[in-house]
């Protein structure tokens, strides 16, 4: 899979940087938890931009590209910010019989993005996922934490208005 | 009139009716946060006897006699796992758990997880008992946030009891889990793959052998098993192997959890014992397919899996039935289709699926996969031959044959059996350039339906590309050069004048 990798410069704080090196610290040195690390520094980053990469390599002590090489393997990493509204419809199967390729078509032709991308003013971004579990209510879209069922692109204009920024 | 119904007890409602909750038998009853309600439950009482009345291999024998097999996909026999394992000598063996659920569409694992965590640690604490192991992982993917919370809360919970820890129950056996979480990559739900991905690795498969047993984490004997094998066995060493291997077909024993999605009235999880027909699960328990349309096909084990048409709907459900009709069991997800979507199409699905998720490694998987794709592409779009047919079927079998791992041997299932059990589709597609059930938008066309349209212009106001003309009044009709089959025109008709074909 081929991942974006983000142009905006890096604004880490030193905050973060502290939380991820407790992190780091409290692996022990054990370098099987690399992708646990990793998941924790983009819950605090948000995503793993190259500056981010390379705390993790050195705190670790594992070769950059080893990093980078799992960055790129797992879908769950970022190498580029999500928008502040994270959309992501569901494109399992049991949504993907009940319709919901079209229900992300909406999205991305209502936003003007395509799937994997972000808006220009950063509010939204918008990605596919496999199977969120909530096939009983198919088709299924998450937008940040909060899960909708029986999407239809009629609802796709509602849902997108209720977290435009006011 | 009064109209009211006499209450129905949950149980003899149609869809509980034909159940048997063995796996799922404490969700939803317990609190799963609080271990006391799962020992209430005869929770713990397995390990205890285990621990305190069995040896290892008389564990084994009992697992072996249940005729357990395994529930995540490959249904291989979980006491011969556990006797490879355990005839290892090694100075440290592991336990693993695969939660992965990567079956898009299935959630077995999830409720299980979520449900009655305990289960799953006594479980595997006994399986470590077993074969010899000390340590546990349990790899669950990060899409399953109340999962990993109640795990976690189980997990600690059982340390505090000494459930889970030194010496449990008195005795000089020791054993701790550790969680893992997936990163979102399908091919780790395959056993070798998860292993490589629990060290911490880019998560691809090894060669088979040496298998997990011999050689696994870490290097050391190592077994796999699913979280809904793993619930089943506090059961089957509480009430004995006879009480399990009542229960199926002769080759199946116990039950089987399937996630009833797709075109069905009642959607969710259904646990009933192995040999219940398709026509049980889909008619009685699921109440049947909504609007009066027809049922065409049940997809069961995911993108490694087929569909089942309709004239196999009698088929007793169990591991080699299914096998036998060209589908298998995997990990439980059954998807149901109607008329109105196109097998071809569905294999499309499935295939955009696998080439996403080929992690590269084999070439027959990586560049195989996206070349019959792309022939699925070309079929659908209008453009294929008779000759991408058999290009395709040719190409299908060398991907099985060759691949090194799972994903990519079963990753043609989807289109070999759609192209077996609907071939007609295929044809359709590719002679008359017709998609049968109108879904591949480049081989359908719009029309309206001149005796029912009223000439209200709706449908050309709406039209974003102007390809409809008409008169007040009069019957419109659509330019098909024109037309970009954004299907507008037919969601704001009132009269249903316009269809597509
Ligand atoms: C591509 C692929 C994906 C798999 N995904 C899963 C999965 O998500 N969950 C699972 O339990 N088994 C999965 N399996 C099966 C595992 O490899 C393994 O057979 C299983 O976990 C063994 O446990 P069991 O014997 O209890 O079924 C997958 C296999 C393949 C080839
Ligand atoms: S397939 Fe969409 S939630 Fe399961």
């Amino acid at each position: 899979m081929k991942k974006p990798i983000s142009k905006i410069p890096f604004n880490g704080t030193p905050e973060q940087e502290a939380k991820l090196k407790a992190a780091i610290e409290r692996s022990n040195g054990n370098k099987s938890e690399l992708i646990y690390i990793m998941q924790q520094a983009q819950d605090i980053y948000g995503y793993l931009p190259y500056e981010v990469q390379v705390m993790i390599a050195e705190g670790m002590d594992v070769p950059l590209e080893k990093v980078y090489g799992v960055a790129t393997f797992y879908s769950q990493f970022a190498l580029s910010p999500k928008g502040k509204n994270a959309i992501s419809v569901c494109l399992g199967t049991a949504c993907y019989v009940k319709g919901s390729k079209a229900v992300m078509d909406k999205f991305s032709s209502e936003l003007g993005i395509e799937p994997g991308q972000c808006t220009a003013d950063g509010e939204f971004s918008l990605e596919s996922c496999r199977c969120v579990g909530a096939c009983g209510l198919a088709p299924v879209c998450v937008v940040n934490d909060d899960v909708y069922g029986k999407v239809t692109p009629e609802k796709v204009v509602e849902i997108i208005a209720k977290y435009k920024s006011k | 009139m009064t109209n009211v119904q006499q209450p129905v007890s949950l149980e003899d409602t149609p869809f509980y009716k034909k159940q048997l909750r063995l796996a799922l038998r404490n969700c939803g009853i317990i609190n799963p946060e609080k271990i006391d309600e799962y020992i209430a439950m005869d929770g713990y009482m397995a390990l205890g006897k285990v621990l305190t009345e069995m040896t290892p291999q008389t564990v084994v024998d009992t697992i072996l006699a249940s005729g357990l097999r395994g529930r995540g996909g490959g249904g291989f026999p979980t006491g011969r796992k556990w006797q490879f394992a355990l005839n290892n000598v090694s100075d440290k063996k592991y336990v693993c758990c695969n939660a992965d659920e990567g079956d898009p569409g299935a959630f077995m694992d999830r409720s299980v997880l979520e449900g009655d965590p305990h289960a799953v640690i006594e479980a595997m604490a006994i399986a470590g008992y077993a074969i010899g192991a000390d340590e546990g992982y349990i790899y669950v993917r990060a899409e399953y946030p109340t999962a990993i919370k109640r795990l976690e809360i189980a997990i600690g919970q059982a340390r505090e009891y000494g459930l889970l820890g030194k010496n449990i129950f008195g005795t000089d056996f020791n054993f701790d889990i550790t969680l893992r979480f997936g990163a979102g990559a399908f091919v780790c739900g395959e056993e070798t793959s998860l292993l490589t991905s629990i060290e911490g690795n880019r998560g691809e498969p090894r060669p088979r052998p040496p298998f997990p047993a011999v050689k696994g984490l870490f290097g050391k004997p190592t077994i796999i098993n699913n979280v809904e094998t793993y619930a089943n066995v506090c059961q089957i060493i509480l009430k004995g192997a006879e009480w399990f291997s009542s229960i199926g077909t002769e080759k199946s024993k116990g039950t089987k959890v399937f996630a009833l999605g797709g075109k069905i009235k009642n959607t969710g999880l259904v646990e009933v014992p192995m040999g219940t027909t398709l026509r049980e699960i889909i008619e009685e328990i699921g109440g049947g397919i909504p609007n009066g349309k027809k049922f065409k096909a049940a997809q069961t084990g995911g993108p490694s899996g087929g569909c089942i048409p309709a004239e196999f709907i009698d088929t007793p459900i169990d591991y080699d039935n299914l096998i036998a009709i060209g589908s298998m069991m995997g990990s439980g997800g059954l998807i149901v289709m109607d008329e109105d979507n196109c097998m071809v199409d569905i294999a499309k699905f499935f295939l955009d699926f696998t080439v996403d998720e080929s992690c590269g490694k084999c070439t027959p998987c990586r560049i195989g996969t996206r070349r019959l794709y792309e022939i699925l592409e070309k079929i659908t779009s209008g453009n294929g031959t008779l000759e991408d047919l058999d290009r395709m079927e040719n190409l299908c079998n060398y991907i099985k044959a060759n691949s090194l791992c799972g994903l990519g041997q079963t990753a043609p299932n989807p289109v070999l059996s759609t192209y077996k059990r609907f071939r007609d589709e295929y044809i359709a597609h590719v002679v008359d350039k017709k998609c049968p059930a109108a879904v591949c938008k480049s081989l359908l066309c719009y029309e309206i339906t001149a005796d029912k349209c009223k000439g209200c212009t709706a449908c050309s106001r709406v039209c974003p590309v102007g390809a409809i003309s008409g008169t007040v009044k009069n019957p419109h009709s659509i330019d098909k050069t024109k037309c970009i089959k954004c299907g507008a025109c037919m969601e704001r008709c009132k009269f249903g004048a316009i269809v597509k074909k």
